[in-house]
C-alpha cells in the first residue's frame, strides 16, 4: 500500500470515529436554551399530532457506544487495521493460518511414525492404520466413491472385487499416487448409428443380455476390428489399460442399453486425480491398506464409515 | 394559500394513488416472495421438489427468493410509506404524480424483469444484485426519479423542520443509488450477459461494500424512516427524544460503511480492511440500538394499548427483533465467531430474524395502519384476525431463528472438528444429515409466517370491500 493511501485510511478512520464520539459527547446534555424535559417537546409539530421530547441520551447506551470505541482503539493498536501500521502483536491471517498448519501436521506425524516402513498388506491387518485410511478416504475419496465406497455413475465400487486397474496392493497405491485417466473414445462418427446399435446389441450378448434391435453378428465383426484392441478379443477387457471387462453385470457407467448405447456413441472421460503431491507418500499407502480392506478379500471388516 | 375547512389547505390534496398502489403490491410481493422462500425450506428437506425442471431449481429460485423479498415486498413497503410520510410531515403533495406514476410502474417492470431472467438462469451472479445490464439501468432510472420525487417534495415542504423519518428515507434513497450504480458497474457482452468491471478481490470487496450497506440503508434506514411514524403515530405519543434521533442517525449512517468487510472475514481481503470491517461493526451496535430505544420508548405511557391494539404488538415486536439482529450481527463480525459461523446456517437464521422480525414485521404493522386510511375506514375489518397475523408471524419466526441457530452452531462445530491424524473427523454430507431435522422446523416456521400472509390477505380483502369513499385526503394546514 502506498504511504498516501495509508494516510487516508488513518485519517479517515480517526475522522469517523472521533466525529462520532464528539457528536455524542456534545449532545449528551441539554443545552441551557432548549426546552426541559419530560412532557415538554421540542415545539415542533407534524402531521396533526407528531411531535418529539428532548429526552436526555440514556447513560448505559453512551457507554455502551464509549465502550465499543475503547476496544475498536486497543484492537488498532495490537492488529493491522490502520493502513500500513503491522499492529503490536505483528500478528497475520497467513501467519495464523500457517502457524495453525504446522501443529496440526505435527500431531498427525506423531501418528503416522507408528506406519513408517510397513507395506500396505502389514497396514490393511493393523486396525490403527485402518482407522486413518477411513478417515483420510472420508476427507479426500468419499466426494467421488461415496462414504460407503460403493461408487457413483462413473466412479467405480471399491467394494467389490473388480478392479479396473488391478487390485494388488502395489497396483492400488499406483493408483491412488499417481491417478487414472480412463479414456474410450467416440464411436459415433467412425461406425455410424447402425454399427453403434450392432455393436450394442453384440456387447449386451457378452453379459447373457439381448436388445430387440441391432445385428449381433455384424457387431461381432466391428467390435473385433475396432473394440478388441482395448477390450481383448474375448472382451474381458485389459488391466494394463484399464479397460473394463465386458462380460460381467458392472457397468462403471450404468448398465442400461441408453447408458451402454451412451457409451459407445460418445466416448468415456474418466478422470481420477493424482494424490501423492497432496497426501505423501505415507498416506497414499495407508489409503491403499483401506481401499484393500474393503474388498471381500481384505476379509478384516473394516467398514466404511 | 388559504385555509380549507377543518385545517386543511384548500384544494390541495396528498398523491395517495401512488400510496394506495405500492401498499397493494406490497402483500402481493410479499406473498409471492415468502411461498417462493417456503418452497426453497422444502427443497432442502426433498430435493425432488425441484422436478427435475430447471427453472425451479434451487439455485435460480434463491435469487428470485431474496429479490422478490427484499426489493418487491421490501422495496414497495418503503415506496408506500416514504410517499405517504413525506406528503404528511411536509404538509404538501407529492411534487410530481407523473414522476410518482413513473417509479410505481418502473418499479413492477424491474420486479417482473426480475421474475423472468432469474428463473431462466440470466445472472450476473452477485448476491442480492443477480439482475442483469439492461435491468439494472432500469432500476438507477428508477430510482433517480424516486429521489428527485422525495427530495423534491422536502424540498417544497410547508414546515420549516423536517421530520425525523424523512432524514432517514433521505439517506436510504441517496445512498442505494450510490451502491447500486457503483457496485452494478459491468461491461455488457449480449443483452444478458455482462462482466463486471472490477477483478478477484476488489470484486468481493465492492460487492460486500454493496451487500452490508444494501443491509444497513435499505433494511435498516429506510424501515427506520418507517418505524418513525406509524410508532408515534399508532401510539399516539412523541418521539421519546430528538437528541437521540439525531445522535443514533448521523452515527448509523457514517458507521455502516465501513462494516462490509465482516462478510470477507478470512479471505484473501487485506488484514487491514478486516480488522476495520470488524471495529466498526462492533461500534455499529449502539448507534444501530439508538433507534431501537426511541421506537420502545415512545410507548412508555401507553404500554397498556399493547394489550388490545395488536397492530402496536407488531410495531413492537419488530423493534425487538431490529435490536436482536442489530446485536447478534456485531458479534458475528467479530473474527473468532465468524470463524465458527460464516458459511453456516446460523447466518440464514440472522438474516431472517432481520428480514421476516424486523423488515417484514414493521411493514406489516405499519401496512394495517395504512390501509384504512387509504381506504377510507377507520380500520382493518377484523382487529381479531391481525392478533392472530401477529401469533402464527412471531411464533414463525422463534421457531425458523432458533432451528437456524443450533444448524449453525451445530455446522460451524462438525464442520472444524478435526482427528489427531489431522483429518477432517466429518464429511460434509454428514452435517447435512445432522441439519435435516432443523431443515424441517424451520419449514414450518417459514410456513407459519406465510400463513399469517394468507391472513392479512383475507382481511385487506374484507376491508377493501366495506371501503368507504377512495379520494384524495385533503392537506393538512401545517401547526
Amino acid at each position: 500500500m502506498t504511504p498516501g493511501l495509508s494516510a487516508f485510511i488513518i485519517i479517515l478512520t480517526t475522522l469517523n470515529v472521533v466525529g462520532a464520539v464528539w457528536l455524542m459527547l456534545s449532545m449528551r446534555r441539554r443545552r441551557g436554551d432548549e426546552p426541559g424535559p419530560g412532557a415538554e417537546t421540542t415545539g415542533h409539530v407534524w402531521d396533526g399530532d407528531l411531535g418529539e421530547y428532548n429526552n436526555p441520551l440514556p447513560r448505559w447506551w453512551l457507554w455502551l457506544f464509549f465502550i465499543s470505541v475503547a476496544f475498536a482503539i486497543g484492537y488498532l493498536v495490537l492488529y493491522p487495521g490502520m493502513g500500513n501500521y503491522a499492529g503490536r502483536l505483528g500478528w497475520t491471517s497467513i501467519n495464523q493460518h500457517e502457524a495453525q498448519q504446522r501443529a496440526s501436521e505435527a500431531q498427525a506425524q506423531q501418528i503416522m511414525a507408528r506406519f513408517t516402513g510397513k507395506s500396505v498388506a502389514q497396514l490393511r491387518d493393523d486396525p490403527a492404520a485402518r482407522v486413518v485410511g477411513r478417515n483420510l478416504f472420508a476427507n479426500n475419496c468419499a466426494v467421488c466413491h461415496g462414504s460407503d465406497a460403493h461408487g457413483n455413475p462413473g466412479f467405480p465400487n471399491l467394494t467389490d472385487q473388480d478392479w479396473l486397474y488391478g487390485g494388488a496392493p502395489e497396483q492400488l497405491e499406483a493408483t491412488i499416487a499417481g491417478g487414472r485417466a480412463g479414456v474410450m473414445i467416440p464411436w459415433q462418427d467412425a461406425l455410424g448409428a447402425s454399427g453403434v446399435e450392432n455393436v450394442l446389441a453384440y456387447v449386451l450378448t457378452l453379459s447373457g443380455r439381448s436388445v430387440p434391435a441391432g445385428d449381433v453378428a455384424t457387431g461381432k465383426q466391428l467390435f473385433a476390428a475396432n473394440c478388441a484392441a482395448c477390450h481383448g478379443e474375448d472382451a474381458h477387457g485389459n488391466q494394463a489399460l484399464g479397460a473394463p471387462n465386458l462380460t460381467d453385470h458392472t457397468w462403471l457407467y450404468g448398465g442400461s442399453v441408453d447408458a451402454v448405447r451412451a457409451s459407445i456413441a460418445g466416448g468415456r472421460q474418466g478422470q481420477m486425480p493424482a494424490q501423492l503431491e497432496r497426501l505423501g507418500p505415507q498416506r497414499v499407502k495407508l489409503l491403499a491398506a483401506y481401499v484393500l480392506s474393503l474388498g471381500a478379500g481384505g476379509g478384516s471388516g473394516a467398514a466404511a464409515p | 394559500m388559504a385555509q380549507g375547512t377543518e385545517g386543511t389547505l384548500a384544494g390541495a390534496t396528498y398523491n395517495d394513488r401512488v400510496v394506495r398502489q405500492f401498499a397493494l403490491m406490497t402483500i402481493v410481493w410479499g406473498v409471492v416472495g415468502m411461498s417462493v422462500g417456503v418452497l426453497l425450506a422444502a427443497q432442502l428437506i426433498w430435493p425432488a421438489l425441484n422436478f427435475d425442471v430447471p427453472w425451479l431449481t434451487y439455485s435460480r429460485l434463491r435469487p428470485l427468493h431474496t429479490n422478490a423479498v427484499i426489493f418487491a415486498f421490501g422495496g414497495s413497503a418503503l415506496f408506500a410509506s416514504s410517499y405517504y410520510i413525506v406528503q404528511r410531515t411536509c404538509h404538501v403533495r407529492l411534487i410530481s404524480d407523473k414522476l410518482a406514476g413513473f417509479t410505481f410502474w418502473g418499479w413492477q417492470l424491474v420486479i417482473l424483469l426480475a421474475a423472468i431472467t432469474l428463473p431462466l438462469g440470466i445472472t450476473s451472479g452477485k448476491e442480492y444484485a443477480e439482475l442483469e445490464w439492461p435491468i439494472d439501468i432500469l432500476i438507477a432510472i428508477v430510482w433517480v426519479v424516486y429521489a428527485i420525487v422525495f427530495l423534491g417534495t422536502l424540498a417544497i415542504r410547508r414546515v420549516k423542520h423536517i421530520y425525523v423519518a424523512n432524514w432517514f428515507f433521505a439517506a436510504f434513497i441517496i445512498t442505494v443509488a450510490i451502491l447500486h450504480i457503483v457496485n452494478s458497474a459491468e461491461i455488457p457482452v449480449t443483452l444478458t450477459k455482462s462482466y463486471s468491471v472490477y477483478a478477484g478481490t476488489v470484486d468481493a470487496m465492492v460487492q460486500w461494500w454493496y451487500g452490508h450497506n444494501a443491509v444497513g440503508f435499505f433494511l435498516t434506514a429506510g424501515f427506520l424512516g418507517m418505524m418513525y411514524y406509524f410508532v408515534p403515530k399508532q401510539a399516539g405519543r412523541p418521539v421519546y427524544s430528538y437528541r437521540l434521533s439525531v445522535v443514533h442517525f448521523w452515527s448509523l449512517i457514517s458507521i455502516y460503511m465501513w462494516a462490509g468487510p465482516h462478510h470477507l472475514h478470512y479471505t484473501t481481503l487485506p488484514d487491514w480492511a478486516q480488522s476495520l470491517g470488524m471495529v466498526f461493526s462492533l461500534m455499529l451496535l449502539a448507534p444501530s440500538w439508538g433507534g431501537m430505544i426511541n421506537g420502545i420508548m415512545t410507548l412508555s405511557g401507553a404500554w397498556h394499548k399493547l394489550r388490545t391494539d395488536p397492530i402496536l404488538k407488531f410495531l413492537i415486536v419488530s423493534l425487538s427483533f431490529y435490536g436482536m439482529s442489530t446485536f447478534e450481527g456485531p458479534m458475528m463480525s467479530i473474527k473468532t465467531v465468524n470463524a465458527l459461523s460464516h458459511y453456516t446456517d446460523w447466518t440464514i437464521g440472522h438474516v431472517h430474524s432481520g428480514a421476516l422480525g424486523w423488515v417484514a414485521m414493521v411493514t406489516v404493522g405499519s401496512l394495517y395502519v395504512l390501509i384504512p386510511r387509504l381506504y377510507g375506514r377507520t380500520s382493518m375489518w377484523s382487529t381479531r384476525l391481525i392478533d392472530w397475523h401477529f401469533w402464527t408471524t412471531t411464533i414463525g419466526i422463534v421457531l425458523y431463528i432458533t432451528a437456524m441457530w443450533i444448524a449453525g452452531v451445530m455446522q460451524g462445530l462438525m464442520w472444524r472438528a478435526t482427528n489427531a491424524d489431522g483429518t477432517l473427523t466429518y464429511t460434509f454430507v454428514e452435517a447435512l444429515q445432522a441439519t435435516h431435522p432443523f431443515y424441517i422446523v424451520r419449514l414450518c416456521g417459514g410456513a407459519l409466517v406465510l400463513a399469517g400472509m394468507f391472513l392479512m390477505i383475507y382481511n385487506v380483502r374484507r376491508t377493501l370491500q366495506e371501503r368507504g369513499p377512495v379520494i384524495d385526503q385533503p392537506v393538512m394546514a401545517p401547526a
